[in-house]
């Protein structure tokens, strides 16, 4: 089986518009959490998101175009984008048909859906907008990447609710390695901010009333984000046989279903997720230096996922550095994954670990290294990313940092 | 908490929960009820809609009992009575 190399990197979220924005604004520890401002919040229990400031198609693309994309598969195209030109991939007929394009989102054009519904429902209207079926479709992101890129090869996308992005990327890996492409194209997008949605979300009694506080005493759930993350993967030799950068080597992939209930955690499904991963990467668990969590900030999630990662690491798990970046580009749903490997990745090429912000009191549930509010410099071979979707459907990714 | 109020709660909780009404006591925990965190927050859903009320998130996080719940209720009601200000 072929070594895999993650040689390009893009995101488009609340911290940056570009990976190095991105990149700077999570090492500042500084959150992109703030007021709602894509859809109105006067009659919501939450008034706070991670939304990429002042959002407009204009600079990616022009109106007709525009007409055709739903936000969220703006992103996936515009975070596309940048990895391609980031990667230097030099597009051949031969190479466009090997390569894969998988794509994660949770919601994805339902902001589309949710303006045609009102529409329909409440104004009275007897027709929606004919695009509404073509930008609400999940695949939208991986159909329109294909298109700006001429690419023919296999593309799909994957809909595991807050894991999208993780399982997304982690068969991108499995293809690339056994062979099945010579490149992929893999990340996630989304772009939730639309009042039935936001409603949605406010009923399920998740989401947090001011910010996002992932593993400290007084958090109080989660924060909405939107964006996108999308990377290159292709094998090892071929990158550097070409001459391409390469940020780290992805190693590992596991997946686990809780099989216990369609919204609480279960450490135990957590905890097999992550040892299947590094089953998967034939990795020790005392190779692991740094976990990006899933850290949602809810009750439930944190003393949980703590309590999987003690359960898997043992007396290693004091060892370990662990931070939840949603505490800064927020909860981004099916591109959350996608943001945290970028993130994750980033952090084994800088030896720099993003912290966990917004962290005012430690929590005895959650008692482990969780970088509070500072950035960290420090040299780690692996690292894991953690995603826990409700449904209880986990995808857990390793990346290791490159040798050569 | 006069009983026509209590059996409009036990009411509520019977019906979300899929229970016999008698199964639901004044006196029930959560636990006894087979009430997980999902579960409450369907409950509160209804007991908005049966009271007419808006159960902010801040009032449920302590709340383990039928007693518990319905007192909280009690407390809404009667600010919404005393006019929007007081809420």
């Amino acid at each position: 089986m072929r070594r895999v190399a993650v040689t390009g990197l893009g995101v488009i979220c609340a911290l940056g518009r570009n990976t190095l924005e991105f990149w700077d604004t999570l090492i500042a520890g500084r959150p992109g959490i703030g007021p709602i401002r894509s859809a109105d919040c006067s009659n919501l229990r939450f008034k706070n998101g991670a939304e990429v400031p002042d959002y407009s198609h204009k600079p990616y693309f022009d109106d007709k175009r525009a007409d055709f994309i739903d936000r969220f598969a703006q992103f996936a195209v515009i975070a596309a984008r940048e990895a391609v030109a980031d990667a230097a991939i030099v597009w051949t007929p031969e190479l466009r048909e090997q390569t894969a394009i998988i794509t994660g989102s949770c919601v994805g054009g339902q902001s589309t859906e949710d303006i045609g519904f009102w529409d329909v429902y409440r104004q009275g209207l007897n027709r929606v907008h004919p695009l509404t079926i073509p930008k609400t479709m999940a695949n939208a992101g991986a159909s329109h990447i294909s298109m700006e890129f001429g690419i023919t090869g296999p593309s799909f996308t994957i809909s595991t609710a807050c894991s999208s992005a993780g399982h997304a990327i982690g068969q991108a890996y499995w293809m690339v390695r056994s062979g099945a492409a010579e490149l992929a194209l893999s990340g996630g997008s989304e772009a939730p901010f639309s009042f039935g949605i936001l409603k949605a979300w406010e009923a399920m009694r998740v989401v947090s009333p001011d910010t996002c506080r992932p593993f400290s005493k007084d958090r109080h759930g989660m924060v909405l984000g939107e964006g996108a993350g999308m990377m290159i993967l292709e094998p090892l030799d071929a990158a550097l046989a070409r001459g391409a950068k390469v940020y780290a080597e992805i190693v590992g992939f596991g997946m686990s279903a809780d099989a216990a209930h369609i919204t609480q955690p279960s450490a135990e499904g957590a905890a097999r997720a992550m040892r299947a991963a590094l089953r998967d990467a034939d990795v020790r668990p005392e190779q692991i230096g740094y976990i990006n969590a899933h850290g949602t900030a809810t009750q439930a999630n944190d003393p949980t996922e703590i309590a999987a990662i003690r359960a898997l690491f043992g007396a290693h798990a004091g060892k370990l550095a662990i931070s939840s970046t949603k505490s800064m580009h927020g909860h981004a749903l099916g591109a959350a994954a996608a943001l945290e490997a970028a993130a994750t990745v980033l952090a084994l090429k800088k030896s720099i670990l993003p912290p966990t912000a917004n962290f005012n009191e430690p929590d005895p549930e959650c008692d482990l290294d969780v970088i509070p509010n500072v950035a960290r410099e420090s040299q780690v071979e692996c690292a894991l990313s953690n995603s826990f979707a409700f449904g209880g459907l986990n995808a857990v990714l390793a990346f290791a940092k490159t040798g050569v | 908490m006069s009983d026509e109020f209590i059996q409009r709660i036990r009411t509520v909780i019977a019906n979300s929960q899929k229970l016999p009404i008698d199964k639901v006591t004044i006196d029930s925990t959560f636990q006894e009820l087979g009430i997980d965190s999902m579960d409450a927050v369907n409950i509160l859903f209804g007991l908005e809609s049966e009271f007419d009320i808006n159960i902010p998130d801040e009032e449920t996080k302590e709340i383990r009992t039928v007693r518990q719940m319905a007192e909280g209720v009690e407390k809404l009601i009667a600010a919404k009575a005393a006019g929007p200000a007081a809420q």
